[in-house]
């Protein structure tokens, strides 16, 4: 096994949420991130399911730098992402990049989708007009757009095409991890497929690794090496895509992965009984993880509780 | 169809003040000061006083163009000093935040607090009357709506995916502040300023009526207006004509932000493809 | 062979335009019989949600209908008074939003708005409604009804609400719930709880159901027979089951293709999803083939 690309280890994110009253009495520490490792390898889709307030979404942001974790480190091929030896903004930018859920709010409605292009490679020292003119070109055509389309405004172009360009952003400054937020769920269920078959695609083609964020578990089944289920801020299960479709240990992934309504299975709606949720405002619990099979790690609590049960 | 007419008659007003403005030398059949003619005072409009002339004498026609220099003046140079003060200290408040927010907040409520004119006077009092102090009295008084409206948009604008976008992509916060968000919100912003440019002319008149403002016997919109109110009965069109140019004006600046708004917003501008 | 409940014949909206019209919707047609889930399922903008505004009269200006009836009950919804329409809805036809919060009034506690409803079209006083409305609550699982009646839709989370917008619509045991994308705003394992309520309370009481979703996953949960909308056009119509197994639609084949079937990597490994695309090369002759299946009389 190669050494891992992106390690998270002990990813702890809080939040203040202000207290009632006046004084605002009460403050209390919400943690949306709770002691969060993993690893991401070269070349791997890893990805990261979970309901909305799970802290998901929280979790790409630290990665992104787009927040600062509480408590923990990230690193990027053994270079510390967090503290006083953090790379800045622009040695960053070449390491990660995002491709948002929201293909309308993701771009400058203001710039062509030419400038959005060209203005990072010009930041980051290509400025001879040719070689960005090639780059650009070449990307257009490898997100299935023409060249041409480039000297178009964001609004002339559909939800599928203008997911294509964000992608296309995302990749400009070849970046070798693409966090991808939700990349699907906003597109018309028969551009899905389209966007899913050129991530995959542009994933063999410039070897991207993938954190992908995600509540959609049969997007998740058909793209993921790697998933990592989150509950309340906490990683509950993790392991490869077919031990957690498979073999689901945990009694939330069994309830997630119940829940989801399939087309082949018409009539039928099964959810799994309510597990407990633990307490944001709580200190986290201990958070060991217990391998059950190789790779296939399962919050120790919840064997508890099933054991108890 | 109704937005385009808009665009069109405000275009036309203001085009109408700027080139009486800048063509009053040539235009104007008298002199604005020195033809004063007591001979001929409170004539009404004829043949040769297309508007009539004041209680001094002097021909309203050619004052009112030669006024309309230094509304514009005013209009203009005041709003570019509020917008510029009111978006930087707004768009980096709402992009910043912190103790920065909190002290651009607090100072922009400080200024909502005080009336505009009130301040205005204290301005002009320490930097004594004239046209310099009262486009410097003017700019610094109604930046606070111009900044708060800055600092709510960018608070908006900061979490759009095109932003973070350029945080991840490595943008400065200044090159964010200016090619991501500045011009998003550009349409506001004008609107807030044109608005601005007809209470500015306003406000000129005022402060000129309190003797602060436009030294007599220098003709300005508003000065004309304060002088004409004794006339009211007899000379009605002394106070006429120079309060259909404010209105004009104020009306042309105000609908050509409004085009402006529309036309700047880039889903009504489409490429051929 | 029974009387239909819901008779859409032929219905055409347009937007006027110019000296011409844009078209909405080209003649749909399609039947719900009593106590029956029908599924509408098309992507955004192809006229789903306009259908169901129609049966409610709740069309918006520049949206008109400019042919076709709309038979409830044996009566033409389209030509019914104003009045008469308003008595009807929230009586015997009911409507669920996709986002609840929009749909309640935050300043009312939910068992007022709920009572409400038995006060508007059942004459209740308010002390007598102020039961039912717990009781509605209850029907609707809501834990701890009493109390919850009386908190605000802010206090709730999204699930919660959209139960109360559920124990709202089924108040006053309507003929016909019309369900527009209820679960589209919620996460998956209250989605799944959602849509059991919904197709159990309505199974109960014998409600037919309108459910329009996007989510083809969502519909064949739900919905006994199904119409596959595209631009304006009920382009395929058949039971559940058998629009699933055999598509014939080109539009429909790209629809199910198109989405990966969770379970089908572990069985046949990763699958090149269908572009609907490739399969569709003109988008524009879509709506010119139209695959109705008659709906089979139940024979004991």
């Amino acid at each position: 096994m190669t050494a891992p690309l992106l390690e998270v280890d002990d990813l702890h994110v809080r939040f203040p949420v202000a207290g009632t009253g006046l004084t605002g009495r009460g403050k209390r520490l919400l943690h949306a991130v709770n002691g969060v490792s993993f690893s991401l390898a070269k070349g791997e889709c890893l990805s990261i399911v979970g309901e909305s307030g799970c802290g998901k979404s929280t979790a790409a942001l630290s990665i992104m730098g787009l927040q600062e974790p509480t408590e923990g480190e990230i690193r990027f091929r053994g270079r510390p992402m967090t503290g006083p030896s953090a790379p800045t903004r622009m040695e960053r930018a070449k390491a990660v990049q995002i491709v948002f859920q929201d293909p309308y709010a993701s771009l400058n409605p203001r710039q062509t989708v030419w400038r959005s292009l060209a203005d990072p490679l010009r930041l980051h020292g290509i400025t001879a007009k040719s070689e960005s003119a090639d780059r650009i070109a070449a990307l257009m055509r490898s997100v299935g757009l023409t060249p041409e389309q480039a000297g178009r405004f964001p609004h002339e172009f559909s939800g599928g095409q203008r997911q294509r360009i964000g992608i296309a952003r995302a990749l400009i400054l070849e970046p070798e991890i693409v966090v991808l937020d939700e990349p699907v769920s906003a597109l018309d269920v028969s551009i899905r497929a389209q966007i899913i078959n050129l991530l995959l695609d542009l994933q063999d083609q410039f070897g991207l690794s993938y954190l992908m964020i995600s509540h959609d578990l049969s997007v998740v089944e058909h793209m993921s090496d790697r998933v990592m289920v989150m509950y309340f801020g906490q990683l509950v299960e993790t392991g490869s895509w077919q031990q957690i479709f498979a073999s689901p240990a945990h009694p939330y992934t069994r309830r997630l992965i119940a829940a989801i309504p399939d087309p082949a299975h018409f009539g039928r709606i099964s959810a799994e009984p309510f597990i407990d949720a633990p307490n944001m405002f709580a200190p986290p619990a201990a958070s060991d993880l217990t391998e059950i099979a190789p790779g296939h790690f399962i919050r120790r609590t919840a064997l508890e509780g099933a054991a108890r049960a | 169809m109704r937005l385009r007419f808009n665009l069109a008659l405000g275009a036309f007003l203001t085009t109408l003040v700027i080139l009486a403005g800048l063509l009053a030398p040539w235009l104007a059949p008298f002199d604005p000061v020195l033809d004063a003619d007591l001979m001929s005072s409170e004539l009404p409009p004829d043949g040769t006083f297309w508007f009539g002339t004041d209680a001094q004498g002097r021909d309203v026609y050619s004052r009112i163009l030669y006024g309309a220099q230094i509304s514009l003046t005013v209009g203009i140079v005041s709003q570019v000093i509020n917008s510029v003060i009111g978006v930087t200290l707004g768009m980096t408040a709402g992009y910043w935040g912190g103790w920065w927010d909190d002290l651009v907040s607090g100072l922009t409520n400080v200024m909502l607090a005080i009336p505009s004119l009130i301040f205005a006077l204290a301005v002009m009092a320490v930097l004594g009357p004239g046209l310099p102090s009262l486009l410097i009295a003017l700019g610094l008084t109604n930046w606070s709506w111009t900044c708060r409206i800055a600092r709510s948009s960018t608070l908006s604008l900061k979490s759009q995916g095109y932003v973070q976008a350029a945080q991840t992509l490595g943008y400065s916060d200044l090159r964010i502040m200016f090619t991501q968000i500045l011009p998003n919100m550009m349409g506001p912003i004008l609107v807030m300023a044109t608005l601005g440019m007809g209470s500015a002319v306003l406000s000129e008149a005022a402060l000129s009526f309190l003797g602060l403002g436009i030294q007599p016997p220098f003709p300005s919109w508003g000065s004309m207006l304060t002088d004409a109110q004794r006339l009211l009965q007899l000379a009605p069109w002394v106070a006429v004509f120079p309060g259909l140019a404010i209105f004009l004006s104020v009306l042309g600046f105000n609908l050509l932000g409004d085009g402006l708004r529309d036309s700047l917003d880039p889903h009504m501008r489409t490429r051929k493809p | 062979m029974t009387e239909p409940l819901l008779d859409v014949r032929d219905l055409v909206l347009d937007v006027p335009h110019g000296r011409g019209s844009l078209p909405i919707l080209n003649r749909v047609s399609f039947q719900i019989h009593p106590g029956e889930a029908y599924g509408l399922v098309g992507e955004s903008g192809s006229g789903k949600s306009v259908t169901s505004l129609a049966i409610m009269g709740l069309l918006k200006k520049p949206l008109r209908v400019s042919g076709g009836r709309i038979g409830f009950q044996g009566r033409d919804l389209l030509t019914l008074p104003k009045r008469e329409m308003r008595k009807l809805r929230g009586d015997r036809i009911a409507m669920i939003f996709q986002e609840p919060m929009t749909a309640l009034n935050p300043l009312a506690t939910v068992g007022r708005q709920i009572a409400e409803m038995f006060m508007l079209h059942q004459g209740k006083s308010r002390a007598e409604a102020a039961p039912l409305a717990v009781a509605a609550l209850e029907s609707v699982k809501v834990p701890n009804a009493d109390r919850r009646a009386r908190s605000y839709p802010h206090e709730m989370s999204g699930g919660l609400r959209q139960r109360v917008m559920i124990a709202m619509a089924l108040a006053c045991n309507p003929d016909l719930l019309i369900a527009d994308e209820p679960t589209t705003a919620l996460d998956v394992t209250v989605q799944a709880e959602v849509l059991r309520l919904i197709k159990d309370l309505c199974a109960e009481r014998g409600t037919a159901v309108l459910f329009i979703s996007h989510d083809l996953g969502v519909i064949a949960s739900v919905c006994q027979r199904v119409g596959v909308m595209y631009a304006g056009c009920l382009v395929e119509e058949n039971e559940t089951a058998a629009l699933f197994e055999t598509p014939r639609h080109d539009y429909t084949r790209g629809l199910l293709g198109a989405l990966p079937r969770l379970g089908s990597r572990a069985a046949q490994g990763r699958q090149r999803l269908i572009d609907i695309d490739s399969i569709i090369a003109d988008r524009s002759r879509l709506t010119e083939t139209r695959f109705i299946t008659p709906r089979r009389e139940e024979t004991p």
